[in-house]
């Protein structure tokens, strides 16, 4: 019974005229900034900071909750269209969105995107509402040595399941690993591989990384060939929507990707990229034809899609039931908060209910406000694939920068995009997949740092690993994939199904 | 040719009447406030607070621009390279003197690079621990973390964090090796320390009150000369028999070497406006901490303050053999 007072006390807070204004605009905004490449939520959000002063506290963050989850499906959207994830969770909506596009299915992967993510967030938005205090505690539960082990199955299911050699895929795992490295070591504060720049201190940037080895490397290729790439995009789009038989394979999914999106999304640090790059592994293990991944599958959008839009939701969790914040978006927001007078932190669900519950019914509205502004702007979208190159290349590549630079007001993040993009031209001539190595980037200083943390604790006796009974289950399972991958019937036809796929 | 020398004279005294306007004229266009850390942060926080309130004592908007990296050090070169004219200032905590011992190879000196203009807060720290740990009192408290030092961990949010250098000085006072484990930054150390994987931390306010009154951990102490009204049941770590742990995160403006004595002066007399506001007191109280005096928002308190600190903790730190760089 406390569930539905609360929510009707939500929704009312929610659907004030005003609230509902600024819900509307926080998602067009959101989408606005998730399609131009590199603008993040982050920069966004930290720009419209003083904007927020003279918002009611609730008013403002809604607005800024709906750019964030706005951000995540407009993300999709450039991931897609040119292969530019702006997050690192829409890297792997890439990987077959992208393909979907260059057959000319571009609109059915926008819309099994869209259908997708919102399916996921109005069950995350539920399971914010019922379960935030249990799924709190179990996120506590989780110590560095669960983060490592959690960390290690990711890493190795990345591997498992890339596309293409087997060989090039660990190359590029252990490749992001040793980029990871680079920065300031934060056990002993000596500075690692930065050759003495300080701008290398904090570590290289993950969107200049992104933006780099994705989209820049793909508008390399593009130029090498001049017009002929561009009439397969241009020529036919195809249905705008999904057909029954579309809609039929993406159920399975989207249903997976949403649990494990919900779960993941709770941790703080990687959950969302895991939940989209886990999604990803599952679905293609799951599928009768996954030779298909890589080329254009359907659940390879669906899967990755739903999970990281639940993890958006879900990231919330900690934030509105501890007043930690799970990632720097949430940061922001406790910035946001503070700056309106509440303090963050375990107190306000019951000081402030109008503001808790408000804000969770507010993710839910603003779901339903991103499909019904997102599938008839689809046609839209599908058609700035046919805005020649010699338009298009440029304005992609200005939008980049500025994105990139907002993010630390850095210049040398921008010789860092262009570095990047020439190595990721490099990947692509020599067939080296950068999903692997994006996750491996993103992932490395979290795995260092709670393996020497866990270390720490455990006073140098790494039987902590196992001792744990999460960090033992999370082992174990690492284990049972690398002995599946390992069993020469699998392996076997694993290479078939690769090297058809190539 | 007297004509000309007309115009001569008329352009000279443009140029005087101009160049007086550009010193009485100060601010006439939009300031902007460095802050070296993230947005969102305490910092940060602190900063976007006080730059509203002297936005609308000076008549121009400060825009707060976060250039983070390096503990700050990045965004302080930043300004120490900026144009002087009092358009680009710096609000830094206790990292820029403290960065100065941190950092072997610093690309500015804290004491010749920069024009004090005042503190803005001095944010005290509390002694803290998962909520379940076992000591009731500071008192308990020293000595089973005495006699136990060798199974507790302590958090910090990393090296040359203000949680850092406050457990630096804690173990001093306590005599007691305790195991480290820095985190990247406050958030994840206090997600480990309300989980009860970590035992203890020193850290602001900031970050531990709500954290307190809500009863995800507990505190023992709090680190400033006097009880805190905020907590008036919680000694001073003096009373509880370690002295020399008086540490909190003190807050400056600063704006380049060289920026004019007047436009110094106008951001001083606005920063000691905005320090008797009684709103900016309210906001802060909130997160456990007050304005600074008004006496203390001048070049002068916080030139003095920079130099005694930077003193204070090159012994601590060289002691330790911890360097950030």
């Amino acid at each position: 019974m406390d569930l539905f007072s609360n929510l009707a006390l939500g929704f009312a807070t929610a659907a004030t005229p005003l609230n509902l204004g600024f819900c509307l605009i926080g998602v067009i905004l959101g989408t606005l900034i998730g399609v131009l490449p590199g603008i993040g939520a982050t920069a966004t959000i930290a720009m419209l900071l003083p904007i927020t002063f003279q918002l009611e506290p609730v008013s403002s963050l809604i607005m800024l909750a709906g750019i964030y989850y706005g951000a995540q499906y407009g993300g999709s959207t450039t991931a897609i269209l040119i292969n530019m994830p702006g997050e690192s969770s829409s890297a792997v909506t890439a990987i077959d969105g992208y393909q979907m596009a260059r057959r000319g299915k571009a609109g059915t992967a926008l819309a099994v995107a869209a259908l997708g993510s919102f399916f996921a967030g109005t069950v995350a938005t539920l399971l914010v509402a019922i379960f935030a205090p249990p799924l709190t505690a179990v996120a506590l539960q989780f110590g560095a040595a669960e983060y490592f082990s959690l960390m290690v199955l990711g890493l190795v299911c990345a591997v498992a399941l890339a596309h293409g050699s087997f060989l090039k895929a660990l190359a590029m795992v252990v490749l992001g690993l040793l980029l990871g490295l680079v920065g300031t070591d934060i056990y002993t504060g000596a500075p690692r591989f930065t050759l003495g720049l300080p701008e290398l201190a904090d570590g290289l940037s993950f969107v200049a990384l992104a933006v780099g080895v994705f989209g820049i490397a793909e508008i390399l290729r593009n130029l090498e060939g001049g017009q002929g790439d561009r009439e397969v995009l241009g020529q036919k789009l195809g249905g705008l929507f999904p057909s029954r038989e579309d809609l039929k394979a993406m159920v399975g999914p989207m249903l997976r990707g949403t649990a494990l999106g919900s779960a993941l999304g709770i941790l703080p640090g990687g959950g969302a990229v895991l939940a989209a790059f886990g999604s990803y592994t599952i679905e293609k293990r799951l599928s009768k034809r996954p030779e298909e991944f890589g080329q254009g599958a359907i659940a390879g959008v669906a899967g990755p899609e739903s999970a990281n839009n639940a993890g958006a939701q879900t990231s919330f969790i900690p934030l509105l039931t501890l007043g930690i914040p799970a990632n720097p978006v949430m940061a922001l927001m406790v910035g946001a908060m503070i700056i309106q007078g509440i303090v963050p932190g375990p107190n306000v669900a019951t000081e402030q209910p109008a503001l808790f519950w408000g804000i969770i019914a507010s993710m839910w509205i603003g779901n339903l406000m991103l499909i019904v502004l997102n599938l008839p702007l689809i046609g839209i979208w599908v058609k700035l694939l046919k805005v020649p190159y010699h338009v298009l290349f440029p304005i992609i590549i200005a939008f980049s920068s500025i994105g990139v630079y907002s993010v630390k007001g850095n210049a040398f993040d921008l010789f860092a995009v262009a570095g990047f993009g020439l190595l990721g031209y490099v990947f692509l001539k020599l067939r080296c997949e950068p999903a692997p190595l994006l996750l491996g980037f993103v992932l490395g200083p979290l795995l260092e740092e709670n393996l020497r943390r866990a270390m720490i604790l455990g006073r140098g006796d790494p039987m902590v690993f196992l001792t744990r009974p999460i960090s033992a289950g999370l082992l174990v399972l690492t284990l049972a994939v690398v002995v599946i991958m390992l069993m020469p019937r699998v392996r076997r036809k694993r290479e078939e199904v690769f090297v058809e796929g190539d | 040719m007297a004509s000309l020398s007309r115009i001569g004279s008329l352009t000279a005294a443009a140029i005087l009447l101009a160049s007086a306007a550009v010193a009485q004229g100060y601010p006439d266009r939009q300031v902007t406030m460095v802050v070296p850390f993230a947005a969102g942060g305490p910092t940060d926080t602190v900063a976007r607070l006080v730059a509203e309130k002297m936005s609308a004592d000076l008549g121009q908007q400060i825009i707060v621009e976060n250039v983070g990296g390096a503990g700050g050090t990045l965004g302080a070169a930043q300004v120490a390279e900026a144009e002087a004219d009092g358009y680009t200032i710096l609000l830094h905590h206790i990292g820029m003197a403290t960065s100065e011992s941190l950092y072997r190879e610093l690309p500015y000196n804290a004491l010749e690079a920069f024009a004090p203009v005042g503190l803005v807060t001095e944010v005290p720290m509390t002694v803290v621990a998962r909520a379940d740990f076992e000591p009731a009192d500071m008192a308990s408290f020293v000595t089973y973390v005495k006699e136990n030092a060798d199974t507790i961990t302590m958090a910090n949010a990393g090296i040359g964090a203000a949680s850092h250098l406050c457990g630096m000085l804690l173990m001093q006072a306590l005599e007691a090796p305790i195991v480290t484990v820095p985190y990247r930054g406050t958030g994840p150390a206090m997600t480990e320390l309300v989980g009860g994987q970590i035992d203890i931390m020193c850290d602001q306010t900031t970050n531990t009150t709500e954290q307190i009154q809500g009863g995800t951990i507990k505190a023992y102490a709090v680190t400033t000369p006097e009880r805190l009204d905020l907590f008036p049941d919680l000694p001073t770590a003096a009373e509880a028999g370690l002295p020399g742990i008086e540490v909190s995160v003190w807050h400056g403006i600063y704006a380049p070497a060289g920026t004019p004595q007047e436009a110094v002066d106008r951001l001083s007399t606005s920063l000691q406006t905005v320090l008797a506001d009684p709103e900016l007191s309210t906001r802060l109280a909130e997160l456990g901490t007050a304005p600074s005096p008004v006496e203390d928002g001048t070049p002068e308190a916080l030139s003095a303050k920079l130099s005694a600190e930077i003193e204070r903790w090159r012994p601590i730190i060289e002691e330790a053999g911890v360097y950030a760089d």
